[in-house]
């Protein structure tokens, strides 16, 4: 009884302290009504674009029709779907989607931890602050100066790439026009483009490791391979596996407009990925319903990538990203 | 409510804990003396090292200065492949060209007008949606700040967010390459760790105590002390917004309205565009409207890099500490 009593009492106590709360958290929000006004128009433009077009993911599952919008549409369940996977689009697509995104991710990795230590490790501050600068330079050229500089490069007449070969004794080659060397174009020039910048963050991890492990290092005589081995890496580790979970997504989700502006006619076969192949499907041929199927095949398969990855990283080092 | 806001507020003191160690480490740095001894070996890895950062500094070196001087050389020259590194034979004739070009004038006059109107709109809203955001004793915060992030992680991709652009009848208008966009997440994130570790929470309690409405505190008190959060996202906006391709591709379709990055790419693939453009600066000879037509190439990618490039110096430092403050947020 007494045993009863005392648990509706705890029952009572731990209401009471809730209403409290509540109440607090309403007179909050009564005082801090400006502050939900400031956030009043971004959020009203997250939801318009993000997450109205979340809601029309539904269009995969349906026949869309402009007329009847996005849930008013025919139901069709996994039609979409179905002839994605059984087109034989799908094979070529995905293995050259895969190829592209596997790569870049893998020669992304590297690239940037060596430039980092290597300005970490430069004497000649103002040598060392120099190649940073010019490093992370291309990473603010669009896409488009890019892709045209690529094409200009390679050009059969007048191209960088066929003024070397004509050097040497060698033939003209037309690589725009050869399938096969599309990865490498593309995996090459990302290099390019982005290793400058992947360098900055891990200087910026490298910053803030703590001076006494450095003074400890000293004070054992440490040879520079030494402090590079045992104090530099580990301390870039976790930001590395980071950015490489964070990066899995992408090996799906390849960065379509670049590959959009290096395609042709001829090296097609190998230069189209599941998003340009969206595009094409949707905005040139107005297949809403079917691109709107693949795109979120696509976004699924990038999540389970990064969930992946991510449980992967938390058994293996307890670094993670959520 | 303030005991649910524990572990946020204490994160939030580790973050600014990371970054004060960060300052202090790069201090100790710069005075530290040669701290580990230099030997034999010492010396040969430096002169190694050094051969690595110029290898690298000459890769990425080589295309650019390249693609100037091509620009700057005679046609025939750059068709023949004469140019190799520096300049042949300079001649600025190409420019002239460019500039003259009305499609080009127009692309300019297009870009900068999206590219000043994004970024203000962009600015603005960002910092709006950070601040609040930052407030630690806002009730829900939490779930608004995962209505924002839950957008990092999926989306409805490409082409419902292209109808809803449609739908609302924002096709071929400056609206649809500002608006969708106008609140990137992760920027939102840096402005908002900005605001946690660098305004003092001291200085907000004062405000309240004097009375100060939160808009006062905002505008008086935590803008004034923004400017390098400012400067950052100003940057980050602007460049992005010159550089895009694909929303301008699939949103507008009226000649007149395309940007700087749309008409560079129809000068470098169509061919008609080409002859219409060379036809205009009065070449008769095939093999002369040849050799334009490549140097008007050059000269157009250097134009459409221009600002970003002019820029450069002051924007490094920007986006350099821009990613220090995302990375910092761990």
């Amino acid at each position: 009884m007494s045993d009863m009593q005392s648990h509706n009492a705890d029952i009572g106590g731990r209401r009471a302290a809730r209403r409290k709360k509540r109440r607090r958290a309403r007179y909050l929000a009564r005082k801090h009504w400006q502050l939900y006004l400031l956030l009043a128009v971004p959020v009203a433009l997250l939801i318009t674009f993000k997450y109205v077009p979340i809601y029309g993911v539904q269009i995969a599952f349906r026949d869309y029709s402009p007329a009847k919008g996005f849930s008013g549409s025919d139901w069709v369940g996994l039609k979409h779907f179905i002839n994605f996977f059984s087109s034989h689009q799908f094979g070529r697509l995905l293995s050259n989607t895969l190829t592209i995104g596997f790569f870049t991710l893998l020669a992304n990795i590297p690239a940037p931890i060596v430039l980092a230590l290597a300005i970490n490790e430069c004497r000649w501050r103002i040598f060392g602050k120099t190649v940073q600068m010019v490093t992370y330079a291309p990473y603010f050229i669009s896409t488009v100066v890019v892709t045209s500089m690529i094409m200009q490069f390679l050009a059969m007449r007048g191209g960088m790439l066929n003024g070397f070969r004509d050097m040497l004794g060698l033939p003209a080659v037309n690589l725009m026009a050869d399938p096969s060397a599309f990865p490498a174009i593309y995996v090459i020039s990302d290099l390019w483009q982005r290793t400058g910048y992947g360098a900055v963050i891990y200087l910026a991890a490298l910053a803030s490791v703590s001076p006494d492990l450095y003074e400890a290092a000293r004070i054992d005589g440490a040879t520079i391979f030494q402090k590079i081995r045992y104090i530099d890496l580990p301390s870039l580790m976790p930001m590395a596996t980071m950015l490489l979970i964070m990066n899995c997504g992408s090996v799906i989700n390849v960065g379509y407009e670049k590959v959009y502006l290096l395609q042709n006619q001829l090296n097609i076969e190998r230069a189209d990925v599941i998003n340009t192949y969206v595009y094409r499907m949707g905005i040139t041929s107005a297949q809403y319903s079917y691109s709107a199927a693949i795109g979120l095949f696509n976004s699924v398969v990038s999540i389970l990538l990064v969930v992946a990855a991510n449980q992967i990283a938390k058994k293996a080092s307890e670094t993670s990203l959520f | 409510m303030s005991e649910k806001n524990g572990p946020g507020g204490q994160r939030g003191a580790e973050r600014a804990g990371t970054a004060m160690r960060a300052s202090v480490a790069a201090k100790a740095r710069k005075n530290r003396p040669e701290a580990i001894r230099l030997g034999a070996s010492g010396v040969i890895f430096h002169a190694a090292n050094t051969v690595i950062l110029a290898l690298f500094m000459i890769a990425v070196l080589f295309p650019l200065v390249s693609v100037i001087s091509r620009s700057v050389s005679s046609p025939s020259a750059v068709l023949n492949g004469r140019v190799t590194f520096l300049p042949v034979e300079p001649t600025f004739r190409t420019y002239l060209y460019v500039f003259r070009d009305r499609t080009i004038a127009t692309g300019y006059r297009n870009s900068l007008l999206y590219m000043g109107c994004g970024t203000l709109l962009s600015v603005i809203l960002t910092v709006f949606a950070a601040y609040p955001l930052s407030y630690r004793n806002l009730a829900g915060r939490r779930p608004l700040i995962f209505l924002f992030t839950f957008t990092m992680l999926f989306g409805g991709g490409m082409i419902p967010t292209y109808l809803v652009v449609r739908n609302l009848e924002l096709i071929n208008t400056m609206f649809a390459l500002i608006l969708p966009n106008a609140v990137i997440v992760y920027n939102m994130i840096i402005a908002r760790t900005f605001f946690m570790n660098t305004i003092p929470a001291e200085l907000l309690e004062a405000a309240e105590i004097d009375g100060a409405s939160d808009f006062r505190t905002f505008f008086g008190v935590v803008l004034p002390l923004s400017g390098s959060i400012i400067a950052v996202l100003t940057l980050f906006y602007a460049v992005g917004l010159w550089n895009m391709y694909f929303d301008a591709l699939i949103y507008i379709n009226s000649q007149s309205k395309y940007p700087l990055q749309l008409v560079l790419r129809n000068i470098m693939t169509s061919a008609q565009y080409q002859s219409q453009m060379v036809e205009a600066t009065g070449q008769v000879s095939d093999a002369e409207m040849m050799a334009i037509t490549e140097a008007l190439k050059y000269a157009t990618i250097v134009c459409a890099s221009l600002p970003v490039l002019a820029l450069y110096p002051f924007i490094q430092k920007h986006f350099t500490r821009g990613i220090m403050i995302g990375s910092l947020k761990g």
